[in-house]
């Protein structure tokens, strides 16, 4: 596919996506919606937060009232400014690992796929073995190795991902490598890296904003999973959604539930929101059975 | 295409270097942790104590030295031995862990594949119905429910305001049957001891359920999207020209084609059952092997730590590994 | 004076889809007796394939028979419910399908495909269907010993002898053979034709034998029944058809055949593109690429008229 039929793919997805028009759309639109929300509640924070998330503001664990629209935690905190918060930390790191996720997994895919032979076979090896691998386990040991802190938890969620894009960039270059526009570019004398930068790395562009949503509805699992089991990025009183999970836990036989469950269903809707936006892109850009 | 045999030697020569490969993570992930003695002993102990401990485990070796002794210990099967409690063998320590998790993810994973399947083969049917667009968003939402909070829910439902089961544990205390296999359903059916019986299955339910319906998520999308294209196929076609029953044609017919990359999806999703029990075992208080590994890791049991995950990763590929001959023993295409 | 055992009249099967209704067969009768058997030509696209699938109402959505009656030994088929029809196919209507890999199940012993198939209709014991499939397979020409192999093991040509034995196996009425030869390479198409040709015989059965290819159906039509764009356009019995080829359609496709005696030829082809089924010609459906066309050609449709006993044509040239 040429640059500019990728051009006018993205204008067709543009001007499909509104949100009168079959399921796959509502689907996205809400899953934008959700995770446009609370990026931007993470933002503006201070402003949308109506009191310190970390300062005892009322009676502990009252339950959620006008005051406290998500009730206090077990010190007197208010949840929903500590919900909102939290959001900071789950989308800081979620970005981070991504990004540390595409900076390894992309370049690696590309030259394995294009140089081929045995740097291509090692590699490759490794990486189905890592993909293989229960992904959640191996942040975990790299979480534990590292010490917590918001970089070593990007790294451990980063590194399960790798293998993922990895085989996706590695796929494509392997069918594209020999496609004719490439042969075509060679005849014509372009250098090997202005091949894979120019040709190549254009088209393999289009699959991953997919990946991406479905890598973050994954990252935002992992992190509070890391935090909900101890080994999360924070220091109390930092707020943060698995972590404050796991501190209302004691509380549930009491039948005080809001302390737990806030935090729970913001972790669900978050990646809710990403899933949604991920299965989306992909009916509107690669529709799949269709009539 | 070749025989069986063939390919059952090829495939398990092909797990000998993935298994090295994830033994050798591991080994690198656990020395950049730094000086485990110091975190174990605390920083104020006495200089021979920590250089004693470090001798023991040598860790004052060259580090392919390290390397060597590891791959050679794991070899014979020696996992270590625990830093922390008498310094038990981490494999025993490990084995008495294990038979919660394998009833735990034995239990979820017929949950999962009940509903997936089922739903999957239903939602291909009635393909474009509402029914259909149902299950394709429970597909989605599943994989977005994060455990502990899908299973605190459970929890409170069922356990704290209806009361009709138990919030956490494997058993009601001093119920255990006796040990046989470990998996306490089974052997209260070996005893014929149903109180036991009762007990373990009351305890089963929501976490199973909790771990089941995460997984099955996947299950249904991919055995709806397999369905639909089976059905397509000339060959389904031909069978209702031949007049065979629907049921047979979709159940019989389009099902086992469908099943194969299921079959597949099963093994990758082994990875994503052993992840999520640890979840699930932490929230229910299960008393499986990922309670014992945050716990040791709480506890900076290093050897403990690292010995799971090896643990794991053969675990891991060993399922692998079977699922795949599972696979060309069903599949005599697959046989190259 | 053998009776007819298949009338069509006032066929009608459109496919609704996202671009429009696509007219697939647009009024169309037909008639077949018993043991006859018909040659449905026409190119990719004409609807032979839907005519023929629309017989055992197996057309895949969006498609839907819209009018018409198809009956069958004096049942009225397009009345019957899906139990009914399931009586109806394998048992007294049978097909055969183009590409013989993609119609057997892979993951099933062919053996057992003739066994589930005999069983699924009548009231046999294992043995007795499993002896019945032995005895099949010889018919059409494949060693018993490969009973217990799967499609994948088997050359086009054996799968294909599958299928037929599939098709006769509870010693149908009629076989429809949807391109039955297609696929095949042209030695292994000849041992097929004549396979069909002797089982033909042998078992009194009545074929439709569908294809693009005219020199095919030659082989083993009694009579022809030539489409176009969804509709019949010429239909006589063979020798009167290839001597006196009456639609310009049928003119221009015997002319194209290649003829291996003659040297020095140019290859004849039919002018125009194959009509867009969304949006049909008006009037006469061949009109842009008749060479014989007339203003009156544009304007209506003209009707099937029986010119000689047994030869009817649907052109305004012949009245």
């Amino acid at each position: 596919m040429s640059p500019s039929s990728l051009k006018l793919k993205l204008f067709n997805f543009v001007k499909k996506a509104s949100p009168t028009r079959g399921v796959e759309y509502l689907l996205t639109w809400i899953g934008f919606s959700i995770v446009a929300l609370i990026i931007f509640s993470a933002i503006f924070a201070p402003y949308v937060a109506p009191y310190d998330p970390t300062k005892r503001v009322g009676d502990l664990l009252e339950s959620p009232n006008t005051r406290f629209i998500m009730g206090t935690d077990g010190l007197g905190r208010d949840i929903f400014s500590r919900v909102i918060w939290g959001s900071r930390t789950v989308l800081y790191i979620t970005f981070l690992s991504i990004a540390i996720t595409l900076i390894c997994g992309i370049p690696l895919g590309l030259l394995a796929g294009y140089v081929g032979g045995a740097v291509d076979s090692i590699l490759s090896l490794i990486m189905d073995a890592m993909y293989a691998f229960p992904g959640l386990i191996l942040a975990i040991a790299i979480a534990a190795a590292l010490g917590p802190s918001e970089i070593t938890v990007a790294i451990a969620i980063a590194v399960i991902y790798i293998p993922t894009y990895f085989r996706m960039v590695r796929g494509q270059v392997l069918s594209l490598r020999e496609s004719l526009f490439v042969e075509a570019a060679r005849a014509i004398g372009a250098k090997d890296r202005t091949i894979i930068f120019k040709y190549i790395f254009p088209n393999v562009i289009t699959s991953i904003p997919i990946v991406l949503s479905l890598n973050a509805a994954d990252a935002v699992l992992t992190e509070a999973a890391l935090s909900f089991l101890g080994l999360g990025p924070i220091v109390p009183p930092t707020p943060d959604w698995g972590f404050d999970l796991r501190m209302g836990q004691v509380y549930l036989a009491a039948k005080i539930w809001w302390p737990s469950t806030f935090p729970g269903l913001m972790i669900v809707l978050l990646t809710l929101g990403f899933s949604l936006l991920g299965e989306g892109i992909s009916e509107i850009l690669n529709p799949r059975l269709r009539r | 295409m070749v025989s069986l045999r063939v390919y059952i030697v090829r495939r398990v020569l092909l797990a000998i270097p993935t298994i090295l490969i994830l033994l050798t993570i591991v080994f690198l992930v656990m020395r950049v942790a730094g000086d485990p003695v110091a975190a174990i002993l605390g920083a104020h102990a006495p200089q021979e104590e920590i250089e004693r401990i470090r001798e023991e485990l040598g860790l004052n070796k060259p580090l392919y030295v390290q390397y060597f002794d590891y791959i050679w210990q794991l070899f014979h099967l020696n996992l270590g031995r625990s830093l922390i409690w008498g310094q038990r063998p981490v494999l025993v320590e490990i084995l008495e862990h294990f038979p919660a998790t394998l009833e735990l993810s034995i239990f979820a994973f017929i949950v999962s594949i009940i509903i997936g399947i089922f739903t999957g083969a239903y939602s291909a049917q009635k393909y474009n119905k509402p029914v259909d667009h149902m299950f394709r968003i429970y597909g989605i939402i599943t994989y977005s429910l994060f455990i502990p909070w899908f299973g605190l829910i459970l929890q409170l439902i069922f356990g704290v305001y209806l009361g009709w089961l138990p919030t956490g544990g494997r058993i009601d205390p001093l119920m255990e049957p006796k040990h046989i296999t470990g998996l306490y359903v089974l052997d209260s059916i070996l005893t014929f001891n149903i109180p036991s019986l009762i007990s373990s299955i009351k305890h089963l339910i929501l976490p199973s359920i909790t771990l089941g319906i995460y997984l099955s998520g996947i299950f249904t999308r991919l055995t709806r999207s397999n369905m639909l294209e089976v059905l397509r196929k000339d060959f389904i076609t031909a069978a209702r020209a031949r007049g065979l029953p629907e049921g047979t044609v979709i159940y019989k017919h389009a099902l086992k084609n469908a099943f194969i990359p299921i079959l597949t999806m099963m093994g990758l999703q082994f990875a994503l059952l052993l992840a999520g029990a640890v979840l699930t075992e932490t929230t229910f208080s299960w008393p499986g092997m990922g309670t014992f590994l945050t716990e040791r890791i709480f506890y900076r049991d290093y050897t403990t730590v690292q010995g799971t995950i090896v643990f794991f990763a053969i675990l891991v590929v060993s399922v692998s590994l079977i699922v795949d001959l599972l696979y060309a023993y069903i599949d005599p295409r697959i046989r190259y | 004076m053998s009776k007819t055992i298949l009338e069509i009249k006032g066929l009608k099967v459109y496919y609704y889809t996202r671009d429009g209704v696509v007219r697939a067969v647009d009024n169309v009768d037909f008639f077949m007796k018993k043991g006859e058997t018909i040659g449905l030509v026409g190119e990719s696209g004409s609807g032979k394939s839907t005519l023929g699938f629309s017989i055992i109402k197996l057309i895949p959505p969006p498609g839907k028979i819209v009018d018409g009656k198809i009956v069958f030994d004096g049942i009225d088929l397009i009345k019957l419910n899906e139990k009914e029809m399931r009586k109806i196919r394998g048992k007294r209507i049978s097909m055969v399908f183009q590409d013989p890999m993609t119609s057997l199940n892979p993951l099933m012993k062919i053996g057992d495909h003739l066994v589930e198939t005999i069983m699924a209709h009548e009231e046999v014991t294992r043995e007795e269907a499993e002896e019945r499939a032995f005895a099949l397979l010889k018919e059409v020409g494949i060693m018993p010993d490969r009973f217990h192999d799967y499609p994948h093991q088997f050359s086009g040509g054996m799968r294909q002898r599958v299928m037929i034995a599939l098709a006769l196996a509870l010693n149908p009425d009629i076989v429809i053979a949807d391109e039955p030869t297609s696929s095949l390479d042209v030695i292994v198409q000849f041992q097929i034709l004549d396979l069909m040709k002797r089982l033909k015989e042998q078992f009194n059965v009545g074929m439709i034998f569908i294809s693009h290819d005219i020199s095919v159906v030659a082989e083993v039509s009694d009579k022809i029944a030539l489409m176009y764009a969804g509709q019949i356009v010429e239909f006589a019995d063979a020798i009167s058809f290839f001597e006196k080829h009456l639609h310009p359609y049928a003119e221009l496709l015997l002319q194209s055949v290649p003829n291996i005696q003659l040297s020095d030829q140019k290859l004849k082809y039919i002018p125009g593109m194959p009509p867009d089924l969304l949006h049909p010609p008006s009037g006469c459906r061949f009109h842009p690429r008749c060479p014989f066309a007339n203003s009156i050609c544009k304007e209506k449709e003209p009707p099937l008229i029986e010119i000689e006993k047994g030869h009817l044509v649907k052109c305004f040239r012949h009245k």
